[in-house]
């Protein structure tokens, strides 16, 4: 039962963390401006590392906890980098 | 879903409970962010995902996977760690930015550059 409950319950948090993905990205297509795209961009990084733990619960592996932290580490340095362009025009001065 | 059939009631409710907490919350972050109208409102609502979205996830996947092995697995933490380092830093960067490029812009959105006697600047400051 209680594991019924659970799987079920991953399931709805997979289509949720999916739906949050593809409103971000729909925000980064369509964003007014370069700084919304960024801000979207770094959410979505959020969204799919947040997706493949979920992922790893359902699986049981922690395979999928190296990508999640992987990309955590990657989209850190990526917004970093676009919010420096954006500033500046260029990143390496 | 094998794996989870041994799991106690309890872990398995409060995983449940933790990551569809997460998850709302991540979505409802992300609702927010097509709903806002300006910039710097915008820039708000993402960070309910980096905070308790990912704790909320974080969280259940550690009672998860310590019940499942019965032994405390923490690396979740790293995550966790990372993640609330690393935010504020993002967005400070990328809103510094954003003013920067709509003062010299001329915008009259965004408040004037203040100098260091309190009095607003006429002129754009880099």
């Amino acid at each position: 039962m209680s594991a019924t409950i659970l799987s079920w319950s991953l399931l709805t948090a997979q289509g949720l963390l999916g739906l949050a993905m593809a409103i971000a990205a729909f925000r980064m297509v369509c964003g007014p401006r370069a700084q919304d795209r960024i801000v979207s961009l770094d959410a979505l990084y959020v969204n799919a590392m947040l997706l493949l733990l979920v992922f790893g619960i359902r699986t049981g592996s922690t395979l999928y906890f190296e990508a999640a932290l992987v990309i955590s580490l990657l989209g850190f340095v990526a917004t970093l980098a676009l919010a420096k362009f954006v500033m500046r025009g260029e990143i390496i001065e | 879903m094998t794996h989870a059939a041994e799991l106690p009631a309890w872990a398995a409710l409060l995983t449940s409970f933790l990551v569809l907490l997460g998850a709302g919350l991540t979505l409802i972050g992300a609702i927010g962010l097509v709903r806002l109208k300006t910039f710097y409102e915008r820039m708000h609502a993402p960070t309910l995902g980096a905070t308790w979205g990912a704790a909320g996830v974080l969280l259940g996947s550690i009672v998860f996977f310590s019940v499942l092995q019965s032994r405390p697995v923490l690396h979740e933490v790293l995550i966790a760690i990372f993640v609330t380092v690393t935010t504020p830093v993002t967005l400070t960067l990328l809103a510094r930015a954003a003013l920067y490029r709509d003062r010299s812009e001329g915008s009259t959105q965004v408040p004037p550059p203040v100098g260091t006697d309190g009095a607003a600047k006429t002129d754009i400051q880099v």
